[in-house]
């Protein structure tokens, strides 16, 4: 069907190539962000519901204690604090994401190590695959791909499957961001634990780690610690966006396609994000909680651009401090810039999806003049899930959202950007897919 | 942009993707635009002074026209999008190259205004206005556009064809006796199709090819524009399927018919590469916004182009059967596009 599979190509039809603007990042270490005097933690990070919080106002906490349990009999994850030092208040804060949320504000301790507690020592060999599930569910880990699905779930609906193979997703195809890339460079060892977990959680034979051909250098560095029977292996994939979205990766790796709302359990698959698999590999052994990750800050107007361990709940406007930013204006972004969140406030804090802070100033396409649809047919080919934007476009702007679904598929739409990038009408075209959606929505409410 | 120190932030957000990266509707039609030139170029190296003017008279029209009714709407001046500068070439490419200059003008006026500006302008023409234009000035004036000129005619460059300067409502100057005198050999005041059509005679492929027989301004060398529509491929401002569709549809129709009948009817060679085929197919088919969008709508599209052109050539009153073939298949585009919506990825 598709010439370049026929031609060994491991990659998936329509889609786009958006400039990398990697390589500010791209070779630089790690590097750990100096604590912020405050750290804010939303008490909902996951899909779901949120957690409950155990601590009172003016109560010392580690760093890493349980500050906020999960919901009983629901979805949900539990929280812990990212910094040692004084509970200072549960209020409402602005995140990134939506409407203000109930947050834990942590005043650091200014003296403090700030050295994690630690657990239980736990051995994921001797532990029962529930056992596993349990003990992700209590580190509080999410997604960290950005969906932020609490993973245990995700987990625990694979055990109902027959899982054959788990793919470690390390595509990271949108532009400016590597800290997947770094971190399966760095944690090679975290990464491959984490992958052995999880595959032992479902069940799974064979593993998968799949990159972009951008980053054959995680190649060159997992081969030597690849297990000899030839469990776990690299697979790698044409850089193109969006190869992270499942569906796509799915289809470059083994050529099918998953049906719409079907998950990759039902075709024997269990995909997780290579950084989540690499802090669950950090983590489990320890019985630690999930309190900090590697987060991109890149862009514009940075002194400092880099990926940085970052506390959960770091402000963006110490992030903006720390790595030095120098310009006057800028758009900031957490997350990538095609499908990033737009950011209002500066005390916005970094949550556990976050993997970028993108700030965009001169590499920004401003917005410009929208002019009709020429029906030039880019969106058309553009569109991963083969749906007609062009004829979505026409309809959103005579606000005919009904029939958007029910004969133009809009629900497929997962919002990837691609047909709003090659527009030459720069006709804002996922904008008005998310009204319509909204519209859609609200009129089932009623 | 979330201003950085400041007391009262002025906060402007907008959503994703931040980053975009897509030529304009102006760099696309300025593109076309820069496609056609070659073409026109070789018209004018085949047909003179009289060619030329002939494109500057319907650029100028529809220029003005499509300037007089956005200032008459009270909306912005289109005319920076340079599409009606295509309109305009390739309306004179359609047309003889002695074709009186007042008619061009008013075949220029009549396709932006009710071809394009009367559906609510760029993006919303049902047909392509080009040929709406063209469609008229061939109802209205049967002779002056079936009055073709002989190619590379001596005194080309310095002086008119007679009845490019016609006044208007006035009978253009005969041109018969001035082709005579003009041609290199014997020019018979017919074009290929018509020499096939009424008199069985084929013309070699060769010279259809390269572009040295008689025609519209533009529908002379197959190659030139061949080559003018690999550049807008190559830039992915044109979709190479629509054209090699339109091509297609009418290599199979001519080849069925040839098959039953080789003594009667051309080869599908000759019907490729005589008339307006080629241009139809590179240019005018290819109008972005009469044609369907969806991948199979496209290759519908195309293939009705080529069999309708056959049809119409074999069968028809005419000898040309592109103009009417395109504008039965712009018509047809949004019905077409109706059931080739694309398979949504991941339905069985």
């Amino acid at each position: 069907m598709n010439l370049l599979r026929l031609l060994n190509r491991k990659t998936f039809p329509h889609g786009i190539h958006p400039p990398q603007y990697k390589e500010e990042t791209h070779d630089k270490p790690t590097r750990r962000l100096a604590f912020p005097e405050q750290v804010i933690l939303p008490l909902q990070q996951n899909i779901g519901a949120p957690s409950i919080a155990i601590v009172r106002k003016g109560q010392m906490v580690e760093r890493g204690e349980l500050i906020a349990i999960a919901a009983p009999d629901k979805l949900s994850v539990p929280l812990h604090a990212s910094v040692e030092g004084t509970v200072r208040d549960i209020t409402l804060m602005p995140t990134a994401t939506g409407p203000k949320t109930r947050s834990s504000i942590i005043q650091t301790l200014p003296s403090s190590p700030q050295i994690p507690v630690t657990g239980e020592q736990q051995d994921y060999r001797q532990m029962s695959r529930e056992e596993i599930i349990a003990a992700i569910r209590d580190m509080g880990m999410v997604g960290l791909g950005g969906a932020e699905f609490p993973t245990y779930a995700k987990l625990a609906t694979s055990m109902q499957h027959d899982i054959h193979t788990v793919i470690a997703n390390g595509c990271e195809c949108e532009p400016f961001i590597t800290t997947d890339f770094r971190v399966m460079l760095e944690n090679v060892q975290n990464l491959l634990l984490g992958m052995r977990i999880v595959m032992k959680a479902v069940a799974a034979e064979k593993g998968i780690i799949a990159i972009e051909d951008n980053k054959l250098e995680v190649m060159t560095a997992l081969q030597a610690h690849l297990p000899e029977d030839g469990s776990i292996k690299v697979e790698v994939v044409e850089t193109k966006y969006p190869q992270g979205a499942e569906q796509m990766l799915i289809y470059s790796l083994l050529g099918v396609a998953l049906p719409k709302g079907k998950l990759p359990a039902s075709l024997g698959l269990e995909v997780i994000n290579v950084a989540t698999a690499a802090e669950i590999g950090a983590l489990l052994p320890n019985g630690q909680g999930f309190i900090e990750r590697t987060v991109t800050i890149t862009g514009d107007d940075l002194e400092n651009p880099g990926n940085y361990r970052v506390p959960i709940g770091t402000s963006l406007q110490h992030i903006l401090d720390e790595t030095g930013f120098v310009g006057e204006e800028a758009e900031l972004i957490l997350g990538g810039p095609m499908m990033g969140q737009p950011v209002a406030f500066l005390d916005t804090p970094v949550h556990k999806g976050t993997g970028a802070v993108l700030v965009l100033d001169e590499r920004a396409t401003p917005n410009r003049n929208v002019q009709p649809c020429i029906k030039c047919a880019m969106c058309v080919e553009a569109c991963p899930i083969h749906l007609n934007p062009s004829a979505l476009g026409l309809l959103a702007y005579k606000h005919r959202y009904q029939e958007m679904q029910e004969q133009f598929h809009l629900n497929n739409c997962f919002e990837c950007g691609s047909c709003s990038f090659v527009c030459p009408s720069n006709i804002p075209l996922v904008q008005l897919f998310r009204v319509a959606k909204a519209m859609n929505r609200e009129r089932k409410l009623q | 942009m979330a201003k950085h120190q400041h007391a009262h932030p002025v906060v402007d957000l907008r959503t994703s993707p931040y980053i975009r990266r897509a030529p304009s509707v102006p760099q696309i039609m300025r593109n076309v635009v820069y496609a056609l030139l070659p073409v026109c170029a070789f018209s004018v190296y085949l047909f003179g002074i009289s060619a030329l003017a002939l494109m500057i008279v319907t650029t100028l029209a529809c220029l003005l026209s499509e300037q007089f009714f956005c200032r008459m709407a009270g909306k912005k001046s289109t005319l920076p999008d340079f599409s009606a500068v295509i309109t305009g070439l390739l309306l004179a490419l359609t047309l003889p190259p002695g074709f009186p200059l007042w008619m061009g003008a008013l075949a220029g006026i009549i396709g932006i205004s009710m071809g394009k500006l009367l559906f609510g302008g760029i993006g919303y023409n049902v047909f392509n206005p080009a040929l709406v234009g063209r469609a008229f000035v061939q109802a209205a004036f049967p002779v002056a556009i079936s009055t073709w000129t002989p190619t590379l005619a001596a005194n080309r460059f310095s002086e008119f064809i007679p009845s490019t300067l016609a006044l208007p409502f006035m009978t253009p100057a005969p041109t018969a006796e001035w082709s005579q005198t003009v041609a290199i050999d014997g020019f018979t005041g017919a074009t290929p199709l018509a020499l096939m059509k009424f008199e069985g005679v084929m013309v070699r492929t060769s010279d259809l090819f390269f572009g040295t027989t008689a025609g519209s301004a533009g529908e002379t060398s197959a190659l030139l524009i061949l080559l003018c529509g690999a550049y807008l491929v190559a830039r992915n401002m044109m979709d190479w399927r629509l054209p090699a569709a339109v091509i297609a549809g009418t290599a199979i129709c001519a080849e069925c018919f040839y098959l039953l009948d080789p003594d009667t009817y051309p080869t599908p060679l000759f019907m490729i590469f005589s008339g307006g085929l080629m241009l139809g197919a590179v240019f005018m088919a290819s109008d972005m916004v009469a044609s369907p969008v969806t991948p199979w709508g496209i290759v519908l599209y195309g293939l009705l182009i080529g069999l309708l052109t056959v049809l119409i050539r074999l069968f028809g009153g005419l000898t040309e059967g592109v103009m009417y073939a395109i504008l039965f298949a712009n018509a047809a585009s949004p019905l077409l596009e109706s059931f080739t919506q694309p398979k949504v990825f991941g339905d069985q």
